[in-house]
């Protein structure tokens, strides 16, 4: 009898095992995760429009139909990479998404405090090989630090009202994503 | 022979525990840090570098992207204040007032997060549509067929949830003010 429990106790405690394993496994093994679903529709380094979500489709779940929102998929392999984004008439944000969709950084048009976004996305490791001079002339720039090389840029305008959603997607469009 | 039974016996149940347990975690979208404030809750910490392993592996399922702490933060409410499962089929009405921010808005989606369809193409509301009340306050009807002043069609759906939006908002849930943040109430009203 007590065998029998002691290998029950010991199947729970696997159990245990399995279940924080899986969980850990899971993001790796994601076929239909959000930077799988961009990657389809999205080139590297240029940033391009999202569909607006319609109850019929939408690439994400959970979209704020509010927005108008555009997505550089970006890759540090070939350098560091410089986003300039012009705001909306009404409030711009632009998300910064790990290829596991880990929303590491984000910042809005108030934030940023101009009307133009501009901000140099690179590695930890580009950042240290940046020279000293350039870092201080860099100094009035924004610097954002990627924990990946591959990941998402995500750019959102907000219409406040329906009226005003060609204002948002023309802000949008005048959005650049380049390595240089 | 009884090794081997009782190997068989510990990985059958190491299987059906730890493959369950992973199951019912992801299905109902369990997270560490979650904040609920009556029938709305928020998990801070998603919309950050710090997300915890669960809502990693939710997040991989769903495609979501959550969003990021420095856009804002978003209230999810499956429920009305009393409990009941957000109905498309009975008159719902969501009123009060909202936290500070410089926006805010309100989307009805299907439990999977799709939009609802309707005749009106209405999916939700912003703070700059809505019509308030003399007081500032609002009262939004979440009803199948329409309703006077803010009506948010529910399109009959069996089931929907609300997600709540404040944009470039100062309430951080770190802080004890922003835990007594007062949120809209979720009342049912009629039900067929």
């Amino acid at each position: 009898m007590i065998r029998w429990a002691l290998w029950l106790f010991g199947g729970a405690l696997m159990g245990g095992i399995v279940h924080l394993g899986t969980v850990l496994y899971l993001p790796t093994t994601a076929t239909q995760d959000a930077y799988a679903r961009i990657s389809a529709v999205s080139p590297v380094n240029a940033v391009v429009e999202l569909p607006a979500p319609s109850s019929d489709s939408s690439i994400l779940p959970f979209m704020d139909p509010a927005f108008a929102s555009a997505v550089c998929r970006y890759d540090l392999g070939s350098g560091p990479i410089t986003l300039r984004a012009p705001v909306s008439p009404a409030y711009t944000s632009v998300s910064f998404y790990t290829n596991k969709g880990v929303a590491y950084y984000a910042i809005n048009d108030r934030a940023a405090g101009r009307r133009v976004i501009e901000l140099e996305l690179m590695t930890k490791a580009q950042r240290e090989e940046l020279p000293e001079d350039e870092e201080v002339a860099a100094a009035d720039k924004l610097i954002v630090e990627s924990p990946s090389d591959k990941g998402l840029i995500v750019l959102r305008a907000l219409a406040p009202e329906p009226g005003m959603m060609t204002a948002a997607r023309n802000a949008l469009a005048a959005a650049k994503c380049e390595t240089h | 022979m009884r090794l081997l039974l009782g190997l068989l016996l510990a990985f059958g149940v190491a299987a059906v525990i730890g493959l369950g347990t992973t199951l019912l975690a992801l299905s109902h979208g369990m997270a560490f840090g979650a904040f609920t404030i009556g029938a709305w809750t928020a998990w801070p910490r998603t919309g950050t570098a710090e997300i915890d392993p669960y809502a990693r592996a939710v997040i991989a399922r769903t495609g979501e992207l959550p969003m990021g702490s420095g856009d804002g933060i978003a209230f999810l409410a499956r429920t009305d204040d009393k409990g009941w499962a957000l109905d498309g089929r009975c008159d719902v009405v969501v009123s009060g007032t909202t936290p500070q921010a410089r926006f805010w808005t309100i989307t009805l989606y299907d439990p999977e997060g799709r939009l609802v369809g309707n005749s009106l193409n209405r999916q939700g509301f912003t703070s700059q549509e809505i019509v308030r009340n003399a007081d500032g306050s609002f009262s939004i009807a979440v009803a199948p067929r329409t309703r006077a002043g803010n009506w948010l069609p529910s399109g009959g759906a069996e089931r929907y949830v609300l997600v709540l939006r404040l944009y470039d908002s100062p309430v951080s849930l770190a802080s004890k003010t922003g835990r007594e943040t007062v949120l809209p109430s979720i009342e049912r009203k009629d039900c067929p």
